[in-house]
């Protein structure tokens, strides 16, 4: 694993500490493109620290990281520009209540691509026609559904036309039936080639779309491969336990 | 008060620790408030308003030196001779709020980002914020007032002459530190997930501030900001010391040549009336805020 490569992400030994805890032990990763990852795990084995390192929203404390070759890890790199090219959404939507939902998408394409008005809210409309949001975008988020609010948070990251998306448990915080629509739509980024990484608590639907499955537990990948063999033929004892307990649970 | 009072009893219902913020839950409590006592309650509660005032005023009118008091300072003759030149210094107190308010708004706007500002190479701008709001929010207003009317005029040239342009200044010095902290509660109160999601689009720190924080920040703190200028427009009063001839100024000017303190009853009932038009659409506000809140809900 060495320089330039053609992978769309890749993670060096990268180490996350937050004081004494220390919530990343090395992770090594490498997503090529078109890739789909989904990284699972019980909560605060680290899926979602990861994923606001790579976001840059969390700053490493060891390794590094590379965005389609370029180290972002790297002093002095601009962080805004190295955002622009990655798209997070949250599990919490953290849409901006103040703005309409057409607001909302074209903010960032605005403000900091400098596109005009016109050109930003036409590739919002097309987008939000896209994922079934056309007649929500004179509304409020605090009006939507939860399903509408993080179909517009994916929409948002999306009109900034990133390279990689990354996905922070996004039905985390919905009610069951609302889950399936926003499924939809992440099987339709990943049917167009979009290169994701999604942190996710659905096997199922982790077993359907990964290109491959990872296994995190304390701050270590302890395990990963097609989701057939991970989800059929765990090979890690903790692996093992912790599908069993979500079999247990009823959610796969 | 009839601005969207009285028509939400389930809002009242529920917030029983809030009512005298909002109108609608202002009316239920003056009338005794609960639904199921209706127009009886409605009844008693106008009766016991009548008798409470008539003994009242029956037992202040049968005072002693009430005959004195009603002729120096309830005297129907003073107050209609003494009201329109008081009227037309009112201007002045209209004029010192209005300018000293749009500075407040800015300047405090920017002491509070100034305070915000984050990390330890900003810390001796966020010192300097804090010692300027500390200070002026310690000094009594009057004191400022005083200090710079008479102490800046005499620095000479170029140093404006104006009581008013040092009495702007004096409010807006002294009030800014208070709605610079009305702000910062603004600002504290966006939760970091909404930078968050704003640095995450790659928007710079100072975009997410002012795409997302301040317009956030500013909206929550409108009615707190409001109170603040309510408290602004009566102090524009203090601005008599400097000889200025406002409202207050000019009841001086009166009482001291009739020796009736009538015209103080007329510059009182003239902040009043400005002041309470003010107050009620503060209430409105809050309760806007508070339904529109509520009639979200997905979170």
């Amino acid at each position: 694993m060495s320089g330039g490569d053609g992978a769309a992400l890749r993670l060096e030994d990268v180490h996350k500490r937050f004081g004494k805890v220390e919530v990343l032990k090395g992770i090594e990763l490498s997503v090529a493109e078109h890739e789909v990852i989904c990284l699972i795990g019980a909560y605060g084995s680290g899926k979602s620290t990861l994923l606001r390192c790579v976001n840059l929203i969390e700053p490493v404390t060891g390794g590094r990281i590379f965005v389609r070759g370029e180290e972002i890890t790297a002093a002095g790199v601009d962080v805004n520009r190295i955002r622009r090219n990655i798209g997070i959404v949250y599990q919490a939507f953290n849409l901006f209540p103040h703005m309409t939902v057409l607001d909302n998408v074209t903010l960032a394409p605005r403000q900091v691509l400098g596109s005009t008005r016109h050109e930003a809210e036409a590739r919002a409309r097309d987008l939000l026609a896209r994922f079934g949001l056309s007649d929500k975008e004179d509304e409020y988020p605090d009006r939507l559904s939860g399903g509408q609010q993080q179909r517009t948070a994916i929409v948002r990251a999306l009109a900034m036309n990133p390279s990689i998306m990354l996905l922070d448990e996004v039905t985390s915080a919905l009610d069951p039936e609302l889950i399936a629509e926003v499924l939809s739509v992440i099987r339709e980024l990943a049917q167009v080639g979009m290169t994701m990484v999604i942190a996710t608590h659905e096997m199922g639907f982790a077993r359907d779309i990964a290109s491959r499955v990872m296994f995190l537990d304390q701050g270590r990948i302890l395990e990963e491969g097609s989701p057939e063999r991970i989800f059929s033929d765990p090979q890690d004892p903790r692996t093992r336990q912790f599908l069993q307990r979500i079999i247990e649970a009823g959610r796969l | 008060m009839a601005i969207g009072g009285g028509s939400r009893p389930e809002l009242q219902h529920n917030l029983p620790d809030e009512i005298d913020s909002s109108p609608g839950g202002r009316r239920s409590r003056i009338l005794g408030g609960g639904r199921g006592e209706g127009v009886r309650g409605v009844v008693i509660a106008m009766l016991s308003t009548v008798v409470f005032f008539a003994v009242v005023v029956v037992a202040i009118v049968h005072a002693p030196g009430w005959p004195l008091v009603k002729q120096e300072f309830f005297n129907g003759q003073r107050f209609v001779e003494s009201f329109p030149a008081i009227l037309g210094a009112f201007r002045v107190n209209v004029e010192l709020f209005l300018v000293a308010e749009v500075f407040i708004l800015v300047f405090a706007l920017v002491l509070a980002v100034l305070r915000s500002l984050p990390g330890p190479v900003f810390f001796p701008i966020r010192a300097l914020a804090i010692a300027y709001t500390d200070f002026f929010r310690g000094v009594p207003t009057i004191l400022v007032i005083y200090i710079l009317g008479f102490g800046a005029p005499p620095l000479g040239r170029g140093v404006p002459r104006s009581e008013f342009f040092w009495a702007v200044v004096a409010l807006v010095l002294v009030y800014s530190a208070y709605v610079a902290e009305v702000y910062r509660a603004g600002i504290e109160s966006v939760h970091e997930s909404q930078v968050a999601a704003a640095r995450s689009l790659g928007l710079s720190r100072w975009q997410s501030t002012r795409y997302v924080v301040l317009p956030q920040a500013v909206r929550r703190v409108i009615p707190p900001l409001l109170n603040d200028f309510i408290g602004l427009q009566k102090d524009t009063a203090l601005v008599a010391i400097l000889g200025v001839v406002e409202a207050f100024r000019q009841s001086q000017i009166d009482e001291a040549a009739t020796f009736n303190f009538t015209p103080y009853l007329a510059t009182a009932l003239l902040f009043v009336a400005i002041t309470i038009p003010m107050a009620r659409f503060t209430d409105w506000l809050i309760l806007r805020g508070r339904t529109r809140r509520r009639a979200g809900g997905a979170f």
